[in-house]
């Protein structure tokens, strides 16, 4: 089986604690020195670049969030001039202030050679074809899986999302042997292959890499089968540099975690205290070579557990269990990131509506659907349905626009929506992940 | 003449028009004519009550989204070529029509019609002769 950087992916753990820890204390030092919001939180917890020596003192640093990217949006967080920086994206589906990540060349340079690894995991060499239906764009997704698939020297077809029509077409036409996109993507096209009538011979399809949103053993079985190809899980959030944080191999026993670049720590969420090891818990990355937008113990909020032990692969890499949940209420619709928050926001912007509302999230033919019920008020009700129509419509409108997301809104009786005490719940996720 | 009309919001769930129509039932509200729109989703209920201003209080402390909207009902001879001659006074002075529904008693029939503007519709309609019914005297029907 073939390993992309035998060097680093088989090291011995003692060495790459080693490797690890020079990179850490080159980090603490850039961004105490080049990110006053670094700095300052440093100061106020009473240390500087000195305190850390080792991987060992990774737990004094403070802990950064989602809200501090938002806080300091676009590029406070940057830690180069911005001459530096030659790539930009920005995290999908949030309300005005999005998470903007920043990349110097030798940040793409990384990128392109963890999604190398990645790829390489998944079986893939010089002599595939690699389409890739993730979108491009802002979307981390399809460009890092792009990146990764030139470095290894395979053909990139960069197809995107959407217009499944062609896709199938281009699968065929061009004999695809690699198709990466997200899991209920690559369900939603087995679906499609098997209504257009395409024989599974008329396809070269081996191996698809699946990540951007939770997805269940039961949905990998389901498209290993439709599709006759192994269907690797890959784990990347746009924060710590996108796809190519973690990923399968062949094995299928949990996501190597590519830890000579992005540092791990599982933490329990309520105490932000370190579980032991082998326990499950928030996933913690500290980035340990990244330039442009470095990130210290940046909690990802989503639960899972490692494994230290060598895989039967070789590799010496630690592994990530498949993600199990968040701990926090976001939910990944389609690949987009969505805060019950957002959706009040814009409901709380229109009087005609009142600000009870219920999310119901499912998963219909493999895609997901998201269905709004909101209470219409009393006042603005007049008996004419093109008048609930146009209401209807105009929050469907306010919400596409805000969220990028479709979602489906029912006008329920006043009333009906139940009320709780204190935490109301707004949200009903039917997916089994 | 100008009839009040109850209008009741309701969602697309079964038993809903039966509690309305239970509600209104345990306090002798008569029920005169009904008509339901519908969408996928939702529907509006329209209805000519005994007792409007009691219906929609007893509905509302139910509950219900309830309105009450000005109606014009006519009577007729239970002919097609009627109703098209009450259509056609409309449309001839561009007063659009939002719905309309009727209902037979014995050889008449009963037009109830909700225009963009009651006023002017109940003078093309009076010009017109045609015989508007009060409101008091539908309620009894």
């Amino acid at each position: 089986m073939e390993i992309w950087n035998r060097h680093f992916e088989c090291m011995d753990r003692t060495e790459l604690r080693k490797v690890q820890s020079e990179r850490l204390r080159e980090t603490v030092e850039r961004v105490y020195f080049n990110v006053p919001y670094y700095r300052n939180k440093m100061q106020e917890a009473g240390i500087g670049p000195e305190s850390i020596q080792t991987i060992d003192d990774l737990h004094k640093l403070p802990f950064t969030t989602k809200q501090d990217l938002r806080d300091n949006y676009p590029f406070g967080l940057f830690a180069v001039p911005m001459s530096e920086i030659v790539r930009v994206h920005a995290s999908s589906g949030t309300t005005g202030k999005s998470t903007v990540v920043g990349y110097t060349r030798r940040d793409i340079a990384t990128w392109s050679e963890v999604m190398a690894r990645t790829l390489t995991c998944a079986g893939a060499d010089r002599n595939d074809f690699i389409h890739v239906a993730y979108g491009y764009g802002l979307f981390t997704g399809g460009l890092g899986l792009h990146y990764g698939g030139e470095k290894i020297g395979a053909s990139v077809i960069p197809v995107s999302g959407g217009n499944t029509i062609r896709q199938l077409q281009l699968l065929v036409d061009f004999g695809s042997t690699v198709l990466a996109c997200t899991p209920s993507y690559a369900l939603f096209i087995a679906e499609a292959i098997e209504e257009a009538h395409i024989k599974r011979e008329d396809l070269k399809l081996r191996v698809g890499v699946f990540g951007a949103e939770p997805w269940t053993e039961n949905m990998r079985k389901e498209i290993e089968q439709k599709l006759n190809i192994k269907a690797i899980d890959i784990y990347g959030l746009s924060e710590v540099i996108g796809p190519g944080v973690a990923s399968e191999c062949l094995m299928q026993e949990g996501l190597h975690i590519s830890e000579d670049h992005f540092f791990p720590e599982i933490i329990d969420p309520k105490t932000l205290e370190p579980v032991p090891e082998g326990k499950t818990g928030e996933l913690v990355f500290t980035t340990i070579t990244k330039e442009g937008l470095p990130l210290i113990r940046y909690r990802t909020r989503d639960l899972t557990r490692l494994n230290y032990e060598r895989c039967r692969c070789g590799r010496s890499m630690v592994r990530m269990e498949k993600c199990l949940g968040r701990s926090d209420d976001m939910l990944i619709i389609r690949g987009v990131n969505l805060f019950p928050s957002q959706i009040e926001s814009v409901i709380l912007e229109m009087s005609e509506i009142k600000p009870h509302y219920l999310l119901i999230v499912d998963r219909v033919n493999n895609l997901d659907t998201l269905e709004l019920q909101v209470e219409v008020d009393e006042a603005f009700f007049q008996d004419k349905i093109s008048q609930l129509q146009n209401l209807r419509n105009k929050i469907q409108t306010n919400l596409e626009s805000a969220l990028g997301l479709g979602i489906k809104v029912n006008l329920v009786e006043p009333k009906t929506i139940e009320r709780s005490e204190g935490k109301s719940k707004r949200v009903i996720d039917k997916r089994k992940f | 003449m100008i009839v009040h009309q109850l209008s009741v919001f309701l969602e697309n769930k079964s038993g809903r028009l039966t509690e309305v129509l239970e509600a209104l039932g345990g306090e002798n509200i008569r029920v005169t004519a009904l008509s339901v729109a519908d969408t996928t989703e939702f529907g509006i209920l329209r209805m000519i009550v005994s007792d409007p201003a009691r219906a929609k209080e007893v509905l509302k402390n139910r509950q219900f989204t309830v309105n009450i909207t000005d109606v014009i009902s006519i009577m007729a001879p239970n002919e097609a070529k009627y109703y098209a001659m009450v259509l056609k006074i409309l449309s001839d002075r561009d007063i659009s029509i939002e719905y309309t529904y009727a209902f037979s008693v014995g050889e008449k029939s009963v037009i109830i019609l909700r225009c963009s503007n009651t006023e002017t519709a109940i003078q093309a309609l009076k010009d017109h002769e045609m015989d508007l019914i009060k409101a008091s005297d539908l309620y009894k029907l």
